[in-house]
């Protein structure tokens, strides 16, 4: 039997039943969509999560006071209570080679007011000049905190594009003066909007030389955390081990349970990542139960075809068709509903997955191994569940299946 | 051409067994019109069965164009049936949905034959069979029975076999009708020569052969030439 008889076979067969098919090919588009659409949200979520990690700074290591333990992820930030950072460890830092960047930081909450008499509460950081290195931050007007700034204590500060709008509103905040904890600071620049990162909001946010944050505001030599921005990638692991140990040494403490922490930026985008995969592999086998679901349907309805076509099946052996022509012919229609089924399941989880962005503001992506994936299984949904069928109509007895009533 | 000999043929259903044949012995020879006639349950269909090769005796050895195919495989029995054989059967068993022409040319597929030449074999056969022209586009089941025998006729006719094999072909018909499908038979016979063995129950319906055999019990118990042959030999196929 020939290729384009085989079709001509398939397209008589299918077509004497449209609606039977049709519901059977249903079974299949929902599955294939549902599994597209779920893998497509599961890897929107895992690309935004990344990106948005990626944007706080390139290659950033975090040093934090306090113990926490290597691996269990992302300490918070509100752990910089502990006081076992000072400015002094900054400077023993720098003797470790391979670091581009080092940026203290003294961070705390305070309620802010404008001249023009908005209040908010926000976090206010005290840096140097490198944070914008290390933490990849972009002024939209004036300047960042700067070298002579620090120097002279100066009493300036820059706002996070949130604060700007929430204190100035539509008005150039720069200039004018604003009070922080009934303390008076000029604003030397307003940034450009980043985005929240889910951890921290760093537009929600006003910068202040971490000179005049410890003289002046919050009192002390402590550091909250030190991000530090390594040369290059490879560089990183090293350069932790070493900052680790050069730390603990200075610090007069066991490297293997030290007073503080470092965090690597891999480690968070790690630990991130693996909640994103769990959750698009939770979508994906619930999007695939139904996938199981549609391939039963398919074997139903080929289970159901060969019993209601026993005669023909029958009288095809009389005139000489072999078990094989048989089994191919009921193959071939099975696999042919389940592709037909897959294309139009990848067109429906497509669609829906631009639904789901349009509408519902949720970032999805469509990836060419999903798609390729999604055909494979529907592919062999139709010889697996298409096989028995096949099987039981090709070892008819051509005798009985005349017979059959 | 066909030779049996000593065929017995014993289904067993769990402890039970059933001599559907018990000892049938004869031969046909190339261009013969054979009845084989009997009443149900007398083995006539499993006699056919292993004529037609879609079955194989328990016992005993059936040549075919010389050849034993009593211990073939089912892939190759097929490949005779496809070659060497023809079969009209009671109930027509055409494809519905399927035009006319289709179905006469359905076991040109099976045989691998390209897509033109099918459809000139199967015109062949069609007009052979006195099928008329203007139904040839027609879907099987819109068809009377006395029609949809004809076109199983010429289904049968188009692998050029060497031995067509009608079984009950007038069951589902009325007498009328019976009769044209019987005519075509006997031209066929006497015009190109063909080997035609008719399976049937009814002596009027075996009288149109040229030699019966009977069968009762498994067995057979009279095999001869019929005596007052009735030949129709009116060839009016305009009947419906």
């Amino acid at each position: 039997m020939k290729a384009q008889d085989i079709f001509q076979e398939i397209y008589t067969a299918l077509s004497a039943n449209k609606a039977r098919s049709g519901l059977t090919v249903l079974g299949i588009v929902i599955g294939i969509g549902s599994v597209i659409a779920m893998v497509s949200i599961g890897q929107g979520a895992s690309g935004q999560i990344q990106s948005s990690i990626e944007s706080l700074g390139s290659n950033l290591l975090i040093v934090s006071p306090g113990f926490s333990q290597q691996g269990s992820g992302f300490v918070s930030q509100g752990r910089g209570s502990a006081q076992t950072l000072i400015n002094d460890d900054v400077d023993t830092l720098r003797q470790v080679a391979g670091i581009a960047y080092i940026s203290p930081e003294r961070q705390g909450r305070y309620q802010i007011i404008s001249p023009v008499g908005n209040n908010t509460n926000s976090t206010v950081i005290g840096v140097s000049p490198e944070y914008a290195e290390v933490r990849n931050v972009l002024v939209e007007n004036g300047s960042f905190i700067t070298e002579s700034n620090m120097r002279s204590v100066g009493r300036v500060a820059v706002l996070g594009s949130t604060v700007a709008t929430d204190l100035f509103g539509d008005q150039d905040p720069i200039g004018k003066t604003i009070r922080i904890n009934k303390l008076n600071f000029k604003v030397v620049g307003a940034l450009q909007s980043k985005g929240g990162t889910g951890f921290f909001n760093s537009d929600d946010t006003v910068f202040m030389p971490l000179i005049t944050m410890q003289k002046i505001l919050a009192g002390g030599d402590y550091l909250s955390s030190i991000a530090i921005s390594v040369e290059t990638k490879d560089l990183m692991p090293e350069v932790q081990q070493e900052a680790t140990l050069v730390l603990a040494d200075k610090h007069n403490v066991d490297p293997q349970s030290p007073d503080f922490s470092i965090v690597s930026q891999a480690d968070i985008v790690g630990a991130a990542t693996q909640v994103t995969d769990t959750f698009t592999i939770l979508l994906a086998a619930i999007a695939g139960i139904s996938l199981i679901v549609g391939g039963i349907g398919i074997m139903n309805m080929m289970l159901t075809t060969v019993t209601e076509r026993t005669r023909e099946i029958g009288l095809r052996k009389s005139i000489g068709a072999k078990k094989k022509d048989i089994s191919i012919q009921f193959l071939a229609e099975a696999v042919t509903l389940t592709f037909l089924g897959g294309a139009m399941g990848i067109i429906l989880g497509w669609i829906i997955s631009i639904l789901v962005t349009q509408f519902a503001g949720i970032a999805t992506q469509i990836s060419v191994q999903a798609i390729i994936l999604a055909f494979g299984v529907s592919a062999t949904i139709g010889i697996v569940f298409g096989y028995y069928p096949a099987r039981r109509a090709a070892s008819l007895n051509p005798i009985e299946a005349l017979r059959y009533e | 051409m066909i030779e049996c000999k000593n065929i017995a043929k014993i289904y067993k259903s769990g402890e039970i067994e059933t001599h559907a044949l018990k000892s049938a012995s004869f031969k046909i020879n190339h261009g013969e019109f054979v009845a084989i006639m009997g009443p149900s349950g007398s083995g006539k269909s499993t006699l056919m069965h292993i004529i037609g090769c879609l079955d194989t005796p328990t016992n005993g050895q059936y040549l075919f164009d010389n050849k034993d195919v009593s211990k073939l495989s089912d892939d190759e029995l097929a490949d005779i049936r496809m070659q060497k054989i023809g079969f009209v059967f009671q109930t027509f068993n055409l494809l519905p949905r399927t035009t006319v022409l289709r179905n006469v040319m359905l076991p040109l597929v099976y045989a691998g034959i390209s897509k033109e030449e099918r459809k000139n074999i199967a015109k062949e056969a069609l007009r052979d069979s006195a099928f008329p022209e203007n139904f040839w586009n027609h879907y099987s089941n819109q068809l009377s029975g006395g029609m949809a025998q004809r076109v199983a006729i010429a289904r049968a006719l188009v692998n050029n076999p060497t031995l067509v094999l009608a079984d009950e072909p007038t069951g589902n018909l009325d007498t009328k009708t019976g009769e044209v499908v019987l005519d075509t038979f006997q031209r066929l016979h006497q015009e190109q020569g063909r080997t035609i063995v008719l399976i049937t129950h009814e002596q009027y319906v075996a009288e149109h052969a040229e030699r019966i055999i009977h069968i009762r019990d498994g067995n057979i118990v009279e095999d001869g030439k019929v005596k007052n042959r009735r030949v129709i030999n009116n060839h009016n196929h305009n009947v419906k």
